[in-house]
């Protein structure tokens, strides 16, 4: 899923104090999952935003809603109907349904409320992790199911490099090292010899070094 | 022979190369370099200059080179990939080989955490050994890595580190192994602290005959005080510093402490000199360069053969 966190309530009343009345709008795909941007954080960031307005002397109406993807133009056109009266739009999403929003609303402000972090998934309660960059071209397949890209701070492709202790990364004793668990990996599944295959350098072009990203599928595109 | 480089001159006779160190300054005064670098004079076969370590910034190690070369000296161009993607890095080699730079070090560069712009980005479009391979066939192919003819190839002495000392210990072999087939002629080693566990890696090293297939030059470093013991047992990240070693230094006065880290520096070549596949010594004496002579000179390896 896509991470993020909830920015400081300081910077999103710095987008919003020109406005009279906002809508605030809350998306339930990957945020609800990772508690950022959900219907209850909606409410809650409402909340807090009124009584931080208030004790300034200030005051917003706020609109809450939360649609059921804020990346799909099908549920964003939802809004058409009560985004009028609207002055603005803070949006609870990631980056992708800002920019949604962004692009059908043309004439109309939208701000992020939070900071999207990531592509990763749950690691224990409330814990969430890194673990993939998007590189366009999966090498899972090769490195035992972890991924050097997202998981080694100098993202290399040929095994650890000579910071690795006790299977921690030299980067701090909270990150562990990620050649040390592809080769546990490897280990375990009897696949030693593949470490000795150089992966050659890679094309970035499908990571993002050949411009903005585009999925065409033919056979859906109308 | 490959290049023209002095070092693959001396290895290729069968002579102990010896190697030091030189970092450059962070500023711009040339002065720093050459003065440090004159230490090494006739002392050492190539001189490596750093390239950013410990992620400062610092005058570049291809200006650096350039310096040293022009004091009559033969550098070691250290090439980092946190800083450069592969075009910045092969214009640098392209540059360095055309004002007579011929040897240079692979290395992937300490992460930029450590440094004084943590805030930058790593570029790490490629890593180590994807380094050696573009550097092998810009030399051997004389092709640029994205595929295109080279008009003028830059002949590089190809050389990366290797840390005998990392985690997982298993892979250590096996990485070095991996330098060997991406084309590397010559590998230098961490700082040997942990004797015992250098022979333990030499041994799978011989097992897998990788010491026939490049020259392994012994990294070693004259500790200044037990507090710089201290440092690099727990705070350098991949070093082993054994406890015998720490207690060895604290078990003299502080004024003596310097002559005992050379001393043990000393010792470590001559019992290093003993292990089979050994084919010189990489002598670190970071801030300390005025020391090497005496470290070349008392360890036998004094002097340099001159070879045309």
């Amino acid at each position: 899923m896509i991470t993020a966190e909830r920015k400081p309530l300081e910077e999103i009343i710095e987008y919003i104090k020109p406005f009279k009345r906002i809508l605030l709008l809350g998306c339930n795909e990957c945020v609800t999952v990772c508690a950022a941007g959900g219907r209850k954080e909606v409410g809650l960031l409402a909340s807090g935003l009124q009584l931080a307005l208030l004790k300034s002397g200030s005051s917003i109406e706020i609109r809450e809603h939360t649609l059921e993807r804020q990346c799909d133009p099908e549920y964003v056109e939802e809004l058409v109907p009560m985004i009028g009266s609207e002055e603005a739009i803070l949006s609870m999403a990631c980056g992708c349904g800002v920019q949604q929003l962004a692009t059908r609303f043309k004439d109309k402000p939208v701000f992020p409320a939070l900071n999207t972090k990531f592509m990763g998934g749950s690691l224990s309660q409330g814990v969430w992790d890194e673990r993939c960059k998007g590189c366009g071209d999966c090498l899972l397949g090769l490195t035992g199911g972890i991924c050097p890209i997202a998981k080694c701070a100098k993202q290399l492709m040929n095994g650890p490099c000579g910071g690795s202790t006790d299977g921690k990364c030299e980067i701090s004793d909270d990150v562990e090292c990620a050649w040390q668990l592809i080769w546990n990996r490897l280990k375990a599944l009897g696949q030693e010899d593949r470490f000795l295959d150089i992966m050659p350098a890679k094309d970035w072009r499908s990571g993002g070094g050949g411009g903005p990203r585009k999925i065409i599928r033919e056979d859906l595109a109308e | 022979m490959k290049t023209e480089s002095n070092l693959e001159k001396v290895l290729a006779a069968g002579h102990l190369a010896v190697t030091s160190e030189c970092g450059p300054p962070r500023g711009a005064v040339a002065k720093e370099l050459t003065d440090k670098a004159k230490y090494l004079e006739g002392v050492v076969d190539a001189v490596n200059v750093t390239d950013n370590q410990t992620a400062m910034v610092r005058m570049s190690s291809l200006a650096g080179s350039v310096l040293i070369k022009q004091q009559g000296m033969h550098p070691l161009l250290q090439v980092v990939t946190r800083d450069r993607n592969r075009l910045a890095i092969q214009a640098d080699i392209l540059g360095a080989y055309s004002l007579g730079i011929d040897t240079m070090l692979c290395l992937s560069g300490d992460h930029t955490k450590f440094g004084d712009h943590p805030m930058a980005a790593n570029v790490h479009d490629i890593d180590s050994i994807q380094l050696i391979q573009m550097v092998k066939g810009m030399r051997d192919e004389s092709k640029f890595q994205g595929g295109s003819d080279i008009k003028g190839a830059p002949k590089m002495f190809i050389g990366a580190a290797a840390n005998p000392f990392a985690d997982p210990f298993e892979l250590r072999v096996m990485r070095l192994a991996k330098k060997i087939a991406a084309g590397v002629d010559f590998i230098q080693t961490q700082c040997i602290f942990n004797i015992e566990k250098f022979e333990l890696w030499m041994e799978g090293v011989r097992k897998m005959g990788l010491h026939k297939k490049c020259y392994i030059l012994a990294g070693v470093t004259p500790m200044k005080s037990v507090g710089a013991a201290r440092y690099m047992k727990n705070r350098v990240p991949g070093m082993d510093v054994p406890a015998d070693v720490v207690e060895r230094m604290a078990s003299v006065p502080k004024e003596k402490q310097p002559d005992e880290g050379v001393d043990i520096c000393i010792e470590t070549i001559e019992r290093l000199k003993k292990v089979e596949g050994v084919a010189g010594f990489h002598i670190m004496a970071i801030e300390w360069e005025e020391k090497v002579e005496e470290i070349v000179r008392r360890a036998g390896l004094y002097p340099r053969p001159e070879i045309s």
